[in-house]
């Protein structure tokens, strides 16, 4: 039991950062969409002010970018903080969809056709 | 306490998140045609340059109160409640665009826009896409509203290969700047389909 227990922390934040065991700015494009973890995880430190109004715009899901222009700060500076709560496990990340222009994804680009034509 | 995966059920699932640029010249409309067709007003980051990575060097001649920052605007489609899309105008001076490689990398397609009085200054966005073979449409904003050339001619001064297509359009009008977008969906889709 203990042992499985103690596998699941590991594997956890691993699944987080694709395979690092360290977060890196390069987890965070424009559009990856960042969600607090509610409740925050038992032994996570306590956040800094700064980083408790990040976990406060993202109790639901946002986009890095849109955080950055809500918080007024650049977004280089925002990613700093994004990969500390995301190594405090306090926050997922949620990557963009993969485009690929060699093999294209059709029902992608028909969901975002349809979309646009409901505007 | 109840355990963490009960109540991680109840936060929404993060939607996946696409985008599309929005390009052109300086004081083109790129602001304007995000803002008529984002469900947001238009939000803006800006990066200070030293953190962008721009060299010493390359702040000679700007005023200094220019050279601190370079912003960047971008809009919100919602396309349902598992897919948003985003809108990104690209900085338009050139010296900026060592920032466009990094908003290039996962982009659906790009939209450069032009600017019906000067063309010239969309010249370079033009290029930037097709050297990336990154897919684009050229929309062509009208001055008021007015279109004096037809798209050919449009097409003939850019050089522009047959396969971009070109549209007029007016950035300020939400349906215009909507069918531009669709204009690009629809390329995209015809060259998945090939």
């Amino acid at each position: 039991m203990s042992d499985s227990d103690a596998a699941a922390r590991l594997v956890r934040p691993f699944a987080l950062t694709g395979g690092r065991t360290r977060p890196s700015r390069a987890d965070f494009t424009l559009i990856t969409t960042v969600t607090a973890v509610d409740p925050p995880p038992e032994r996570a430190p306590r956040p800094q002010p700064e980083q408790a109004r990040i976990l406060r715009r993202c109790a639901r899901p946002l986009a890095v970018a849109e955080l950055a222009a809500l918080l007024d700060l650049p977004v280089s500076v925002v990613v700093i903080m994004l990969s500390d709560l995301l190594e405090a496990g306090l926050i997922t990340a949620h990557p963009p969809r993969p485009v690929s222009p060699r093999t294209p994804d059709l029902d992608l680009l028909q969901k975002v056709r349809e979309g646009l034509g409901r505007l | 306490m109840a355990g963490s995966e009960t109540l991680a059920a109840e936060t929404p699932a993060a939607p996946d998140t696409v985008k599309i640029l929005i390009a052109g010249g300086f004081g083109v409309g790129k602001t304007t045609l995000v803002g008529s067709v984002s469900e947001i007003a238009p939000l803006r980051t800006e990066e200070p340059l030293s953190v962008a990575g721009l060299g010493i060097d390359d702040l000679a001649g700007i005023e200094q109160k220019r050279a601190t920052t370079v912003a960047m605007d971008f809009g919100r489609i919602t396309i349902s409640d598992e897919l948003v899309l985003y809108l990104f105008g690209t900085p338009g001076q050139q010296r900026f665009w060592f920032m466009w490689n990094d908003l290039a990398v996962g982009a659906l397609g790009a939209v450069v826009l032009i600017d019906v009085r000067r063309p010239e200054s969309s010249f370079a966005a033009v290029d930037f896409f097709e050297r990336r073979r990154i897919p684009f449409v050229v929309a062509v904003n009208g001055f008021d509203g007015r279109h004096p050339y037809p798209p050919d001619e449009i097409r003939e001064s850019l050089a522009l290969p047959e396969h971009v297509p070109v549209v007029l359009c007016d950035a300020r009008r939400r349906e215009s700047s909507r069918d531009v977008l669709i204009t690009l969906l629809d390329l995209l889709i015809a060259s998945a389909v090939e």
